[in-house]
């Protein structure tokens, strides 16, 4: 994708819009990398790592946070008409973020109750990811991503590969990894079976459920494959697992709960009496 | 280690032709004997002296898992374990039983065909790149407490990673170091079916030592000559024929009480008839595409590559990962994808399992060991989908007829 011979090294931009600033501390994290990534791209743009701010153009554009203002909605696509390659990093970029969670809900009412003058905060209903504003190239999953995968795809980039991204589910990783299954074993809700792999099944290594913080596995939005079968495991986390309908519900509405799939799961256990 | 022979498309080697096979290798001149509950630590330390990392089951996370142990109070004393579709729950009996837990998700799969191999580091050069083979460092591993339908899976893998031209180095290496110390089950799961598979519930071969636990004594038999070795100076006692009938007794009641059974008598064909029968659909409304049941299966062998460079490109590391036919880019073919549904996956999995394994290995894929009706999160039981499926082709072989009675 990039000319590694070339003189002039990559231009990587890291922007943030409505998040934590869990995943730029992902970067931050990457320790001795984080020196291989500065040797291999100019990092132009990173204010949560340096005030030395360059406009654009980038090659590489790293994108944390959802669009919750008139205001981002804007900046995206001004960002996007500058870059080459838009990667959104993490849940809120990429899915909405939990964020979204006020895309059931009465944003007004929210403002009234938490600031004394409601009249100052300017802000969207919903919280979207970035996908539904600007084309993404890729997708980064998780809450925070995982900072070797990050890195992966960056070297692909660099290299000039198609960076690969699996759909497979936590699971897989789960039993390469020798843990014991949290919802066999000890009757969890887990989201694994039904969540993107990326994680290193963290959650269930340390014996809790994963509650899908990499969103759906495969056909969540991009590439080959179909939703995952949300609605076997809502069943048997019904049926078997004893969870009453709005538990079942809150377990897909979460972190990635406005990505399709886990959306469409929820409306229908909300419904459910 | 002797291989079934393959045979044409439908015949069917039967386990119990094989076991038997190697039965008179190592079991010619099999004494029972006797080492009291009390002594056990003694063939640990044997062990241990002849440098091997001991490996047996211990409690984790509410299964067991292998780990290395030392001393006999790591095994799952007084641990019960009971298995059903989608549910494992151990309980403590507060007996002093050792081997009560028949077992947990892994089998003995994980000790030869590791979950993540490294292959190759390639490193870039002046004039090209240079390659250099990863290899395990060759280790001597005793595993204690492998059950007979473990043994069956791991001959299954030998038969696939070991075999003529097709010998892999890094299984061979891993392999080539197992000691294997078998417990024959006396009391089955409810998941179990090894019976109908003839692979258990007695181990039969393919171990170096076989214990059987009768109240406070343990009857060995000896399979190997390293086995026998490992006896040399423990003090074993003789077991009287009573003893050994009380042993064989339990092995007989636990076969016995085995709920699930498979029929193998119409396979491969009876499976290949039945390809677009209306069941595959219902159990694909079911089954998540999650893998979990081809993680723990015993025999199941795919795996992938995975390729990783570092940032500088200098170098890059090759590793062998296991895969399965359930993910969605096992089916990738140049351009397309051959199994873009569940429903073909799950067709897959369970075609090659049963039937078509047997027209590729000359044996069945599958050992009875119900892992997989188990660790499957919404409990999907492959002896109830083939009867399901099977049923109605008893009746006739006509493709596509509504299931009844369910
Ligand atoms: S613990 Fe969760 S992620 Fe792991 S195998 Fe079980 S369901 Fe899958
Ligand atoms: S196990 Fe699930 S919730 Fe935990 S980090 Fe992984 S994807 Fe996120
Ligand atoms: S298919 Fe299931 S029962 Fe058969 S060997 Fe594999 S895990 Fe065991
Ligand atoms: S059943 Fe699937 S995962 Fe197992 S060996 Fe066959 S193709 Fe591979
Ligand atoms: S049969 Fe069960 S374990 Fe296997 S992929 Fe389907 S849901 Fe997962």
């Amino acid at each position: 994708m990039f000319n590694p011979d070339e003189r002039q090294r990559p231009r990587l931009a890291v922007v943030k819009f409505a998040s934590c600033d869990g995943c730029q501390l992902s970067i931050l994290n990457l320790e001795e990398d984080l020196l291989a990534l500065g040797r291999t791209l100019d990092i132009a743009y990173f204010p949560e790592a340096s005030s030395d701010m360059r406009p654009g153009p980038y090659d590489i554009a790293l994108v944390e946070g959802s669009i919750t203002t008139a205001e981002d909605a804007h900046r995206i696509l001004a960002l996007r008409q500058q870059t080459k390659v838009l990667i959104t990093i993490g849940a809120c970029a990429t899915a909405g973020g939990i964020q979204a969670l006020r895309n059931w809900a009465d944003v007004e009412s929210f403002k009234r109750a938490v600031y004394p003058s409601p009249e100052y905060i300017q802000s969207l209903s919903t919280s979207t990811p970035i996908s539904e504003h600007v084309h993404v190239d890729f997708e980064l999953w998780g809450c925070p991503i995982d900072k070797g995968q990050l890195l992966r795809v960056i070297t692909d980039l660099v290299v000039g590969v198609q960076p690969r991204l699996p759909a497979d589910s936590v699971c897989l990783e789960c039993k390469r990894r020798g843990n014991v299954c949290v919802l066999v074993a000890k009757g969890l809700p887990c989201l694994g079976p039904v969540t993107r792999t990326g994680c290193g099944a963290i959650c269930p290594g340390m014996g809790r459920d994963c509650y899908g913080c990499f969103g759906p596995s495969e056909g969540a939005r991009k590439g080959p494959g179909l939703p995952p079968n949300t609605t076997s495991l809502a069943g048997h986390f019904h049926s078997d697992l004893q969870l009453i309908p709005i538990e079942v519900m809150r377990r897909f509405r979460g972190i990635n709960g406005a990505v399709s799939p886990f959306r469409a799961e929820s409306d229908i256990w909300e419904k459910k009496p | 280690m002797i291989f079934p022979p393959c045979t044409r498309r439908g015949e069917f080697v039967l386990w119990r032709d094989y076991l038997l096979e190697n039965e008179r290798r190592f079991v010619a001149d099999d004494i029972h004997k006797i080492l009291p509950v009390a002594h056990l630590q003694r063939l640990l330390d044997a062990l241990s002296a002849k440098g091997y990392r001991i490996v047996g089951p211990t409690v984790h996370d509410g299964s067991v898992v292998w780990e290395t142990i030392r001393v006999v109070a790591d095994l799952p004393i007084g641990w019960r374990d009971h298995q059903e579709p989608a549910r494992y729950r151990l309980e403590q009996t507060r007996s002093s039983e050792i081997f009560g837990v028949v077992h947990g998700p892994q089998s003995l799969k994980p000790f030869a065909f590791a979950p993540r191999e490294s292959l190759l580091q390639i490193e870039r050069t002046k004039d090209g790149f240079a390659t250099h083979q990863m290899a395990a460092q060759p280790e001597k591993v005793a595993v204690i407490g492998a059950r007979a339908c473990d043994l069956a899976g791991l001959a299954i893998q030998d038969r696939i990673f070991l075999k003529d031209a097709y010998r892999d180095p890094y299984y061979a290496v891993r392999r080539e170091g197992l000691f294997v110390i078998a417990v024959n089950c006396t009391r089955a799961l409810s998941t179990c079916f090894c019976a109908s598979m003839e692979t258990g519930p007695r181990a039969k071969a393919g171990f170096d030592l076989a214990l059987t636990e009768v109240d406070d004594r343990l009857l060995i038999d000896v399979g190997s000559e390293a086995g026998r070795q490992v006896l040399e100076g423990i003090s074993l006692f003789p077991a009287s024929e009573e003893l050994i009938g009380e042993g064989a007794t339990s092995i007989d009641a636990c076969a016995r009480s085995q709920v699930r059974r498979l029929d193998r008598a119409r396979l491969p064909q009876a499976l290949y008839d039945v390809h677009e029968h209306p069941r595959w659909d219902d159990v694909a409304g079911r089954c998540l595409a999650c893998t979990n049941c081809t993680m723990v299966c015993p025999t199941c062998f795919c795996h992938t590559i995975e390729e990783t460079p570092d940032l500088s490109h200098q170098q890059t590391a090759r590793a062998r990962l296991w895969d399965s036919c359930f993910t969605q880019e096992h089916g990738y073919i140049h351009g397309k994808n051959i199994r873009p549904t569940i429903k073909d996956r799950y067709r897959m999995w369970l075609t090659h399992k049963l039937a078509s394994w047997i027209d590729q290995f000359g044996m069945s894929g599958c050992v009875g060991c119900g892992r997989c009706i188990t660790w499957c999160p919404v409990g999907i039981d492959l002896t109830e989908e083939l009867s399901v499926l099977l049923a109605s082709s008893n009746r006739s072989s006509v493709a596509g007829r509504p299931v009844e009675g369910r």
